[in-house]
């Protein structure tokens, strides 16, 4: 139990010391005898490609040779890289070894750990080919990244409170319990201008400031782990790599709201995000970072865990309190905002868990530090799951004002198989497509919005010239009318109607008609639904209808899908320019569509093909076509 | 409340700060459409159609939710809004059944219907996918999700105004829909069929169970002899039907009406409803005198006796075991009627026209029936009188009045005002004074149990013996009075409970006043006073100087209370399984 600063501190020395290694001073590893550290990826996405078998292997072989005293093994949250895992740092050095599987960690401990002899075909490889040892330091990956929220992600043993407290963790909390008045704390968020990484970017300040002058005696401090974005993935890994920033950043709203309670509603499909949670909390509860009188002061502070069932809806800020209270998750009708009128009907705040995950840095390192970072009307960093037609999947933090051309080219590699680039979709089902014209925008909220997307959550889905862009305005459609919640009559009806529309332009029966009952709907629903979801969930549409009107009109007036996608409607050709008749297409079609001989041209008889696209797999002339040939 | 300065549609007005956009422009007489808005009973902004603009507003604001605000300046009819609100409504339409010929509410109240009128919806262009449901019909309910428009008026006052919420939204996106837990059917869930849901639903998803043709085919038994009783508050509502305003009386012309259709006798629930007075007063006292078990409670509405045995078992015996009136008036037809009149009583029919959906499932009760005989053997609700009314072409605003039969033909005032909340108790309390003092009371009107008050308390003192009563109306003020009771924070000896909002005048069978209509103005109010007023005409305000009863107890029942009373007129009740287990 940790009563006061001074115990504090002394812990954060005695772990900055034992984490020497990681932080680069050999010199004060030796003093503690230690002689490497390992970090292993612990959490979902290298845990999916097999990491927990590498740990496995490598602590086996560290007991077998007896060599625990010198050799610490240290699972962790994510490192970001996630497309090359599983991956393992080991220090001194920092040296990155990618896609890891079990049968090369004797190579590396012969090698590397006995011998110092590091391996390198295991690193990873940058854009201009070159193998690189220090990725964290020098692969273009990581040059551009500036983490805040993922600082200790990937760094630290999520499981161990002690190695927070070795990064300087639970000061920021020490600091405003000490040294701040409540007043100060909320003037330093408003001073930030941090603005809310959960999607809207609505300022955390000011919505604590609300939340503060409430003169009421029970108030709530929510955080939102209810992350639904297909394809996002951000608060997962705060939550699997560092969960002791979260936890610290609600105590510290909770003191300067003036609320002694709070809640983290997180999916329930996030089973390793969970239970790392609930044991930080745990842990933080032994160490007296919540509980009664928390380092000696009068302030108290509590912490719960509510699992959220599964709906999308319940990411919305007055849903999720409804399911906390214990009925149907459904959004209400704001005024009243939380801020006000929230969770059991008193004053709550909600942020998500980059937001919080952000602030305690913005107490140790001031307002005017976070300030210096980032845009105009944008300050500091952001986290995006970068996914889809991309060569590095992963998670990045970068600056504010980032281009996506940055983030998608130069960190995450580009498109693979030479494909071309067509549109990034930001902020999931609620946002947009961003098209290739605007590579360069530096990304902002305000910027976003105006490209008729939004920032989101953080999901970066990038796709290339085989996506059909009316097809993903159908998917994304799929995906809100299922998880509208049904409140309210243009979400449940309007987003129905939509899909169905757009399911009706990908088979290839619209009309152009449909084009203008699309856009009414959209706008209107835009214009009209009860909450975010419904009114963001036009979003896909109105933007690929802006920038790729042009595939509409292929699908609704020629009958064709110009990325080849819309399988109702797309045609395979063989060209019989290109044909050599040798057969092969023939011999592989499942349903005899397709006839010719030496004599007689190979045709495919276009009522028997079921389009399943084997035959252009396998002409070895690549003759058989189901699109426009690029650039013909 | 402060006021506020606002602008709406150009117009500069100050309202209180407490009022909505949609109560402000009601002020300056702007019609803003709504739909799923029911004030005090659903206030959810979920159908999307009382949307406004407001200047630096993004998305468009429901009106009826969202609270005013200095300088708000508000824009109720904007291209925006006006273009909003269709779409919206479009929508709605592309997934009800528009079978409207055929539905009980198109020809009288269908909200959705008049407003699609109103906002000059000419076509849908957004046609897709129908959910398609099966209709659940229970004894007293029916509930069909096809034309269900998801208003959730219905899950709001089954929820939080009668704290029953055996309904609610189930599935989502686009197949949600209202379904009561496991989906399963009303009849398997502690539903207590009060038909409140019916009577704020605004299309016909929810309706009573018709029992007009079984009505119909006894009429057309040359066997049968066909006795109709009409229950107080019908008469207080039925001329709504026919466009008469709200609160006129029509006790006569509904006589003559009962007597064109072609019922054999035509008598009146009121004097039942005196008998009911004689048999409870009688029970309270000997309970106050012997030490038997109090407070008492009415039992007169059958919505709360079924509340009672699912909710509050432990008060079973608080009930009195009085039958409502008009099963006690179905047993005495059937006894003392048929045997002065000569009738086989197995040839007597007995129909009561009631307010009420629950007293079709009352009249159901396997134990409501004497000597293998039924006491009730149909229940129509006044809706169903007044469609019973259309279909032989009665013009009824222009009947001539007519008098109930003999030799029911008499009530009482505190039989009239049975129909409203506080009635029984103030009709008891009429009887109760005069019986305990020995003597008759001039002062009999009650007003601290008139009015509308969720929970009243009253007091009396006749002689010794001091009687403290308590009336709730609504099963979530039954609730609440029952939890002071149940904490020892309220004593009594005497409680009245109505299960519907201000009493049997607001029944679930009542004819349906469209939200345009109650969001402004105080239907039940309005009813109540037409009981009122007859009240005070009425030559007999007491029970038990009513002749009828009187003589009944004379000629045939021989005492309150006593050995046949006990046969005929009383009943028992049964805890009831809130989910018991279904094949």
């Amino acid at each position: 139990m940790i009563k006061n600063v001074e115990q504090l501190n002394f812990l954060r020395d005695k772990m900055r010391k034992e984490m020497a290694l990681r932080r680069g001073v050999e010199a004060e590893a030796a003093e503690m005898g230690g002689r490497m550290q390992i970090l292993v990826c612990g959490v979902a996405g290298c845990q999916s490609s097999g990491s927990l078998g590498v740990y496995n292997e490598l602590k086996n072989l560290i007991e077998t040779n007896k060599l625990e005293d010198e050799i610490k093994i240290i699972s962790t949250g994510c490192m970001g890289l996630c497309a090359l895992g599983p991956l393992m740092v080991v220090y001194p050095g920092r040296v990155m070894y990618t896609k890891v599987k079990p049968e090369d960690v004797a190579e590396i401990f012969q090698s590397h750990i006995m011998e110092g002899k590091p391996v390198e075909r295991l690193f990873a490889v940058d854009n201009d080919g070159t193998k690189i040892a220090d990725a964290l330091g020098q692969h273009s990956f990581y040059t551009k990244q500036l983490k805040i929220a993922l600082k200790n992600c990937g760094t630290i043993d999520p499981y161990s409170i002690e190695e927070y407290i070795g990064v300087d963790g639970y000061q920021a909390l020490a600091k405003v319990l000490k040294e701040m008045d409540p007043e100060d704390v909320v003037d330093t968020m408003k001073e930030s201008n941090l603005r809310g990484r959960g999607g809207a970017g609505f300022p955390t300040g000011m919505k604590w400031a609300f939340a503060a002058s409430q003169q009421k005696r029970q108030k709530y401090v929510c955080c939102n782990a209810d992350e639904g974005d297909p394809g996002a993935f951000m608060d997962r890994s705060v939550l699997e790599g560092d969960p002791h920033s979260v936890i610290e950043a609600m105590a510290i709203a909770g003191y300067a709201i003036g609320s002694n309670q709070g809640y983290v509603y997180v999916r329930a499909e996030y089973p390793v995000a969970v239970k790392t949670l609930k044991a930080a909390i745990q842990q933080a509860k032994e160490y007296g970072f919540l509980g009664q009188n928390i380092l000696g002061t009068d302030f108290s502070f509590d912490l719960e865990v509510r699992l959220g069932a599964g709906a999308f809806v319940c990411g919305e800020e007055t849903a999720l309190m409804t399911s906390i209270e214990g009925h149907r998750g459904e959004p209400k009708p704001r005024p009243p905002f939380p801020a006000v009128k929230g969770l059991f009907g008193e004053p709550t705040i909600l942020n998500n868990v980059e937001t919080y995950a952000t602030i305690p840095r913005i107490i140790l390192n001031g307002a005017e530090w976070f300030n210096s970072i980032g845009t105009e009307k944008s300050k500091g960093t952001k986290v995006f799951a970068v996914g889809g037609k991309i060569e590095r999947t992963g998670l990045v933090e970068v600056p504010m004002g980032t281009t996506l051309r940055e983030i998608v080219f130069d960190m995450c590699g580009g498109i693979p198989n030479g494909k071309e680039f067509k549109a990034a979709q930001t902020g999931g089902p609620s946002g947009g497509c961003i098209p290739a014209e605007a590579l360069d925008t530096p990304i902002d909220y305000d910027n976003l919005i105006a490209l008729g997307s939004m920032m989101g959550s953080g999901g970066l889905i990038v796709m290339d010239e085989d996506t059909c862009m009316v097809d993903l305005a159908r998917f994304f459609l799929d995906f809100t009318f299922d998880e509208s919640c049904g409140k309210c009559s243009p979400c449940r009806l309007g987003t129905k109607r939509m899909y169905e529309i757009l399911e009706k332009i990908t088979q290839g029966k619209g009309e152009l008609e449909d084009i203008e009952k699309l856009e009414v709907l959209a706008r209107n629903i835009k214009n009209s639904a009860l909450c975010g979801l419904g009114q963001t969930a036009p979003n896909p549409i109105l933007s690929t209808l802006r920038y790729f009107k042009d595939e509409y009109m292929a699908h609704v007036v020629d009958k064709t899908c110009p990325a080849g996608v819309c399988k109702s409607i797309i045609k395979f050709k063989i060209d019989n320019e290109l044909c050599r008749s040798c057969g092969i297409c023939k011999k592989h079609c499942p349903v005899g569509a397709i006839s010719g001989d030496k004599q007689n041209p190979y045709i495919i008889d276009q009522d028997k093909c079921i389009k399943c696209g084997v035959c252009a797999q396998k002409c070895p002339f690549n003759s058989i076509l189901h699109r426009e040939r690029k650039g013909v | 409340m402060r006021n506020v300065n606002i602008t709406i549609d150009g117009i500069k007005t100050s309202v209180p700060g407490n009022y909505t956009i949609l109560e402000a422009a009601k002020a300056v007489n702007i019609f803003i459409p709504t739909l799923c808005y029911l004030r005090d009973v659903n206030e959810i902004g979920c159908c999307r159609m009382c949307l406004v603009e407001t200047k630096g507003g993004k998305a468009l604001q429901a009106a009826c939710v969202t609270p005013v605000a200095e300088g708000m300046e508000i824009y109720t009819h904007s291209p925006k809004v006006v273009e909003a609100r269709k779409v919206n409504l479009e929508l709605i339409l592309s997934n009800h059944v528009t079978r409207c010929q055929t539905c009980s509410r198109s020809w009288t109240s269908c909200e959705l219907q008049t407003l699609a009128n109103k906002l000059g919806v000419e076509a849908v262009r957004f046609e897709g996918e129908a959910t398609k449901h099966t209709q659940d019909i229970g004894v007293s309910i029916v509930r069909d999700n096809n034309k269900c428009i998801l208003c959730r008026r219905c899950v709001s006052v089954c929820k939080n105004v009668q704290t029953v919420g055996v309904i609610d939204a189930i599935g989502r996106g686009f197949h949600t829909e209202i379904g009561s837990p496991f989906d399963r059917k009303l009849a398997d869930t502690p539903c207590v069929n009060c038909g409140q849901c019916v009577n704020v639903c605004p299309v016909g998803a929810l309706h009573e169970k018709t029992d007009t043709d079984v009505v119909w085919n006894a009429l057309n038994d040359p066997e049968l002899h066909v006795v109709v009783q009409t229950a107080p508050a019908v008469r207080a509502a039925l001329g709504e039907s026919f466009g008469m305003p709200i609160g006129t009386a029509v006790t006569g012309k509904m006589v003559t009406a009962l007597r064109m259709i072609g019922f054999d006798k035509v008598f009146d629930t009121d004097t039942a409803a005196d008998l009911t007075i004689m048999e409870e007063s009688n029970e309270l006292i000997d309970r106050v005198r012997s030490g038997g078990k109090l407070p008492m409670i009415t039992s007169c509405s059958p919505g709360w006796i079924k509340f009672c045995e699912h909710y509050f078992p432990e008060y079973l015996d608080n009930l009195s075991t009085c039958k409502s009136p008009h099963m006690m008036f179905g047993s005495i037809i059937k006894t003392y009627y048929a045997k002065k009149a000569g009738i086989d009583p197995s040839k007597i029919f007995t129909v009561s026209v009631m307010p009420c959906t629950a007293k079709k499932f009352e009249a159901k009760r396997p134990e409501m029936e004497v000597d293998g005989l039924r006491d009730v053997d149909a229940v129509i609700t006044t809706r169903e009188l007044a469609s019973m009314i259309y279909d032989i072409g009665i013009d009824f605003p222009n009947l001539p009045d007519d008098v109930f039969d003999d030799p029911f033909g008499i009530a009482s005032g505190a039989g009239v005002i049975f129909g409203t909340t506080g009635g029984v108790m103030e009709a008891a309390l009429r009887t109760a004074t005069d019986i305990l003092s020995g003597s008759s009371t001039d002062n009999i009107e009650y007003e601290e149990i008139r009015g509308f008050e969720g929970i009243k308390v009253a007091e009396c003192t006749v002689g010794e013996v001091r009687l403290r009563a308590a009336v709730a109306h609504g099963l979530g003020n039954a609730r609440k009075l029952l939890n002071q009771i149940k904490a020892g924070e309220l004593e009594v000896d005497f409680i009245e409970i109505m299960a519907c909002p201000n009493g049997c005048i607001n029944g679930g069978g009542q004819p349906i006043q469209s939200s345009d209509i109650r969001n402004w103005s105080n239907v039940s109010q309005r009813r109540a006073e037409a009981l009122y007023s007859e009240d005070r005409n009425m030559y007999v305000r007491k029970s038990h100087n009513n002749p009828a009863v009187k003589r009944l107890y004379k000629d045939y029942l021989g005492m309150a209370g006593g050995t046949l009373s006990h046969k005929l007129l009383h009943t028992h009740y049964h805890e009831r399984e809130k989910y018991p287990e279904i094949d």
